[in-house]
């Protein structure tokens, strides 16, 4: 064999191989680097040991965005899955319009993040914004939306006499706004995923159940629920990696320096962001990077695990 | 059943309103008071002008880069054989498993090193190669048969004669994938785009919308213009090509 030909395998990943060596693997291992050394605008000041992370552990601002994270993410992931699913059931089959639905429900996916943030701004502001301007015309009271850090338990529980603290007043209403926004953006990519998990489910087993004389929900329970699993797992992992990295949003709605009323709507990427770039403490910010990957590993690998055991694969 | 049909319908019909209600009030906001005048107001208020021609430029460039070099990565780890081979499909792959945000720091710091911070070639360079497109194209290029390669080669045609004249042109509908995902990506991108870059003149079209919002934040009728124009190349990009990129979507299961 020629020599060319011997290297020319090589010479065709080449220019994939510089950028992904440049930009995504020495970058990857610098942030694990840094992490450990006092780097920040002055420059490169020295090893440091772990200092960051006592410094991360003992951050209150940091475990709030962690705290706002967790709620953001319990709050966007299962209604994530719960209104695609309905939807996709309703979609599933014949139907008239079904491609106008497609595209409609589609659009906020292909929107940007900004420009539907710029939108959603809009509808919710409390002086003039149309959702407030619904609720009044309804007969309620208009709420301040994004701009609310009350937590939602906390204003449905204080009528009653009850005053929730702490964690158990629960996401502030400007954060609920988000996860809404978030919610609404993604619901049609959701939809897609479970109607082809949908057409994946053979049509015999529901042919068998029909004769078992199967009614709707036992047909749900038995055969769509165990053999769509697989898809709802995805739909799982998918949006709780993406809902963890949740930041334009964030930075658009509730713009810095606050991350929302109080602080309420400061999440993991939007406190990294303002630390690496606002503050330019690289060292510091490349730790809470670090966190973040293992926590996105770590929930990946337990996912699988459980998942394994759980779902069902045809 | 009829009225299972209707209850449907009803349901479908009033999931479809409120997912479309944003876009409609957009819009209906855009056109109070000064009508089209808004649009124009809007597009002179700041330079989208340049903002439009920024993206377009970054959105171009990094697709022909993709296009190129994971064409020619692909072909490399889908047809040949040699050493090395899986240990380097893996290290592309593993730069998937970890999310931007977490190396966007010391990336910052790496172009600051190069001198590139506030040039386009940071906006372009490090997006032009793109490891899923890798990946869905190896997968393509694996299920040419063999033999189409051999009768190639018979016929005179060098290796990446075979990658240009008979690999690419059975593989328009992967090429087509691949297009309409890092089109969407590379207009849409926010993040990187807003640290990379400071001066004006090289502000893509999300920053320069999301600045505008911040300083207009009042001023609804142009901010709904503004977004309604910096959507409207995406929504007709998205209206001719649904189909295909919603099976996309679905077939490959991956957004961003």
């Amino acid at each position: 064999m020629r020599t060319g030909s011997r290297i020319s395998p090589y010479l065709y990943i080449l220019p994939a191989l510089i950028i992904v060596i440049c930009f995504r693997t020495i970058p990857i291992l610098a942030s694990f680097t840094a992490s450990f050394t006092d780097y920040d605008i002055g420059g490169f000041h020295g090893f440091t040991g772990f200092s960051n992370y006592e410094r991360m552990f003992t951050d209150a601002r940091f475990w709030s965005s962690v705290t706002n994270t967790v709620f953001f993410v319990l709050g966007v992931v299962p209604a994530g899955i719960a209104i695609p699913l309905v939807l996709a059931m309703l979609l599933r089959g014949e139907l008239r319009g079904k491609a106008i639905y497609r595209t409609i429900y589609f659009l906020p996916v292909v929107t940007s993040a900004v420009a539907v943030s710029v939108v959603w701004t809009w509808l919710f502001k409390p002086e003039a914004g149309p959702i407030n301007g619904i609720i009044i015309a309804l007969g309620g009271d208009p709420l301040m939306w994004l701009r609310e850090p009350r937590g939602i338990f906390e204003m449905m529980l204080s009528p009653l006499g009850i005053q929730p603290e702490g964690i158990f007043a629960g996401p502030s209403l400007a954060l609920v706004s988000l996860m809404i926004v978030s919610v609404w953006k993604s619901i049609g990519y959701n939809t897609v995923l479970f109607l082809a998990g949908l057409e994946n489910i053979p049509n015999t087993y529901y042919e068998a159940a029909r004769l078992d004389g199967a009614g709707k929900f036992g047909t749900f329970r038995h055969i769509t629920w165990p053999l769509l699993s697989p898809t709802t797992f995805y739909v799982l992992i998918m949006s709780t990696i993406a809902s963890f990295q949740t930041f334009a949003l964030v930075y658009v709605m509730t713009p810095p320096p606050g991350g929302g009323p109080l602080g309420t709507t400061n999440v993991i990427v939007f406190y990294l962001f303002q630390k690496a770039f606002d503050r330019f403490d690289i060292g510091y910010a490349s730790a809470i990077s670090v966190f973040l990957f293992i926590v996105l590993l770590g929930l990946t690998i337990f996912q699988r695990r459980v998942g394994e055991r759980r779902v069902h694969y045809s | 059943m009829k009225g299972g049909q209707i209850l449907k319908q009803a349901m479908l019909l009033a999931g479809g309103i409120i997912m479309i209600m944003p876009f409609l009030w957009m819009i209906s906001t855009s056109l109070e008071q000064g009508g089209l005048h808004n649009y124009i107001e809007a597009w002179n208020r700041v330079p989208f002008g340049t903002y439009f021609l920024n993206t377009l430029i970054v959105t171009g460039l990094t697709l022909i880069g993709v296009l190129i070099t994971s064409s020619l990565a692909a072909y490399s780890f889908g047809t040949m054989e040699y050493p090395g081979r899986d240990v380097l499909f893996m290290l592309f792959l593993s730069t998937m498993m970890v999310p931007q945000p977490v190396y966007l720091a010391p990336s910052y710091v790496i172009l600051a090193k190069l001198g590139w911070v506030d040039t386009y070639l940071a906006l372009i360079v490090p997006w032009t190669t793109n490891v899923f497109s890798i990946f869905l194209l190896r997968q393509h290029f694996k299920t040419l048969p063999k033999s189409l390669f051999e009768a190639a080669r018979l016929d005179g045609c060098s290796r990446f004669g075979y990658l240009w004249r008979v690999a690419l042109p059975l593989s328009k509908s992967v090429i087509a994938t691949i297009m309409l995902f890092n089109v969407i990506g590379s207009w849409n991108s926010f993040m990187w785009p807003l640290v990379v870059t400071h001066s004006e003149k090289l502000r893509v079209l999300q920053v320069g919308l999301s600045y505008f919002n911040q300083e207009q934040s009042s001023n609804y009728q142009l901010l709904m213009a503004a977004s309604t124009f910096s959507i409207l190349p995406l929504l007709i990009l998205f209206l001719f090509a649904q189909k295909h990129l919603v099976g996309s979507y679905s077939r490959s299961g991956i957004k961003d």
